[in-house]
């Protein structure tokens, strides 16, 4: 079960039913927010991955059981912040390098659930940003930790909030997933 | 204004016919490069309809008025809300029906001629996918070549010609469609062939049809003789009809020849391929009417809708068959392949009958061109 902010029913609908439901529940969403598209019309993957491309969502990934398919989205406005304050910054090759070392370190993905459940690396911790308030007690603050979102800018903020509570050993992996040439390791089929 | 529906045979007599009208293909970019309705004289636009949601207004002076306009995409739904939207704008507009499905799986019948002693031989020209399927009559009695999964096409055929289905062949293993043959064949309680060579892990019974090998339809005994023509499939065979008729299956078209490596084996069949058709197709008569089993380009059609030539003709004409380098004849055939037809691999394990995929997902299977040559 992969969790979604919203789910739309869309099966028994053929196209172009599933696509006009899922763009308009999409104006209802919150930005960053998953969702969720169930429907049975198998032509509905290829759209909504077309649709989301077009549109500027985030497409997650497709999940099929029992010929009922779920898509997972996540709003975007295609503009994300791009500007980051926590100091400590560490690139994609050097998490790549500290993981291949074998280093002690813990990777912390504060992606949504449904984009960690599609792709993360190997090991990696999911603590979605909205969540990590309630989490902060269950780590060691002595810990070196890696947090790595999609872009580098919910990782940032997570990262913010880390040193905040007194974690010392923080780093903000940029850019993260959209450039993650290392291995991946999915939760789901 | 009013929104009209339209069939995938109606579209068919339209590019056959060589008519002038405007497509607006609301799939989306990647399924309309993929594959389209094809024809000489068709003004296109691609714009899925998922960026039409909210209105037409902002493509509406890019669609003609004086033309005919029909609204097209994968099923027929999306088709029907964008044609609504347009005929609420106060244009008259058509939709296809059924879609790229229907079109997919239209077939169009078109008599090639006639046999010496009364028969004929028809053509089953599958226009959206560039299949070719062959009826031989004569006295009460056909024989079916290449069918395709529409199986209730040639059997209605047969019904209203009053004929009985006795033999269907099979010239090869199929890769880009899903073949009728068997199903037929257990229909109509008839013979179902099939080369040898290329059925040696399929799961059903069948008769092997081997070099030389003659077929008789009806008691005036038109022969079809078999002629082993491998290189496409190492067991391909080639039949020649009444001393009239060449069905030479996805070995030689009529602009292209057979690509030698779906089945995986291109260097090791572009030798056989280069023999067929440089050696063993050389020693036939010039005046044979070449019936392949495809058309790659709408360019292919004769007038009629019929896809013939004179093989003395395509010795003449055929890039293929004009290649003196054998070297030369190897890297066209194997160093520049087109992408293999869709679900290629499923369809010859279903043409094996190691596979019984439900209709839907047989439809969705042979979506897309048969991509089964090489120019």
């Amino acid at each position: 079960m992969i969790q979604a902010d919203l789910i739309v029913d869309a099966k028994g609908l053929a196209c172009p039913m599933p696509i006009v439901k899922t763009k308009k529940a999409m104006k209802e969403l919150e930005q960053g927010s998953v969702m969720e598209v169930q429907a049975t019309d198998k032509g509905s993957t290829a759209d909504i991955k077309a649709w989301a491309e077009s549109s500027g969502h985030q497409y997650l990934g497709t999940t099929e059981k029992d010929g009922m398919l779920a898509h997972y989205l996540r709003k975007s406005d295609g503009q994300e912040k791009e500007e980051m304050s926590h100091p400590h910054v560490a690139s994609n090759e050097e998490l790549e390098t500290a993981l291949s070392n074998r280093a002690e370190v813990i990777v912390l993905d504060v992606r949504e659930a449904a984009e960690f459940a599609f792709g993360h690396i190997p090991g990696a911790q999911s603590l979605p940003l909205g969540e990590i308030d309630i989490a902060l007690s269950d780590l060691d603050k002595e810990a070196s930790i890696y947090v790595v979102c999609r872009s580098g800018s919910r990782s940032d903020m997570a990262s913010q909030k880390l040193s905040a509570a007194g974690f010392k050993d923080v780093k903000n992996v940029v850019p993260g997933m959209s450039g993650w040439n290392g291995p991946i390791e999915k939760s789901v089929q | 204004m009013i929104v009209t529906p339209i069939t995938a045979g109606e579209v068919a007599k339209k590019v056959i016919n060589k008519e002038n009208f405007f497509i607006l293909d609301v799939r989306n970019e990647d399924a309309f490069t993929d594959w389209k309705i094809e024809g000489e004289s068709i003004q296109y636009m691609n714009i899925p309809y998922f960026d039409l949601i909210d209105g037409v207004e902002e493509i509406l002076d890019q669609i003609p008025t004086d033309k005919e306009v029909i609204v097209v995409c994968a099923k027929e739904g999306s088709s029907i809300f964008v044609a609504e939207m347009i005929a609420e704008e106060g244009r008259d507009v058509s939709y296809l029906q059924g879609g790229m499905k229907a079109w997919s799986e239209h077939l169009e019948p078109v008599k090639v001629g006639d046999l010496k002693d009364g028969g004929a031989i028809y053509q089953f020209v599958r226009i959206g996918k560039g299949c070719l399927s062959y009826m031989i009559v004569s006295n009460g009695e056909a024989v079916i070549v290449d069918a395709t999964r529409m199986t209730d096409v040639f059997i209605d055929f047969a019904k209203q010609l009053d004929v009985k289905i006795t033999n269907v062949l099979d010239t090869h293993l199929h890769a880009d469609h899903i073949s009728g043959g068997r199903k037929i064949a257990e229909a109509v309680n008839g013979t179902y062939w099939l080369p040898p060579k290329d059925a040696t892990e399929v799961t059903f019974d069948y008769e092997p049809l081997e070099d030389g090998r003659v077929i008789t339809v009806g008691t005036s005994k038109i022969d079809i003789q078999a002629l082993y023509s491998p290189g496409h499939t190492i067991g391909s065979t080639s039949f020649i009809v009444d001393n009239a008729y060449l069905l030479s299956g996805d070995i030689l078209f009529i602009d292209s020849i057979g690509r030698p490596d779906l089945a995986g084996l291109a260097e090791d069949w572009v030798g056989d391929l280069r023999e067929t058709l440089y050696s063993r197709y050389r020693g036939l008569a010039e005046d044979l009417l070449v019936l392949p089993a495809h058309f790659m380009i709408i360019e292919e059609l004769n007038e009629d809708g019929s896809v013939s030539e004179k093989l003395g003709k395509l010795f003449a004409n055929n890039h293929g068959l004009n290649i003196e380098d054998e070297q030369e004849f190897r890297q066209m055939v194997t160093g520049n392949l087109p992408p293999q037809p869709n679900a290629y691999q499923e369809i010859r394990q279903m043409n094996m009958g190691k596979i019984a995929p439900d209709e839907e997902t047989q439809r969705e299977m042979e979506i897309g061109p048969n991509r089964c040559a090489v120019r």
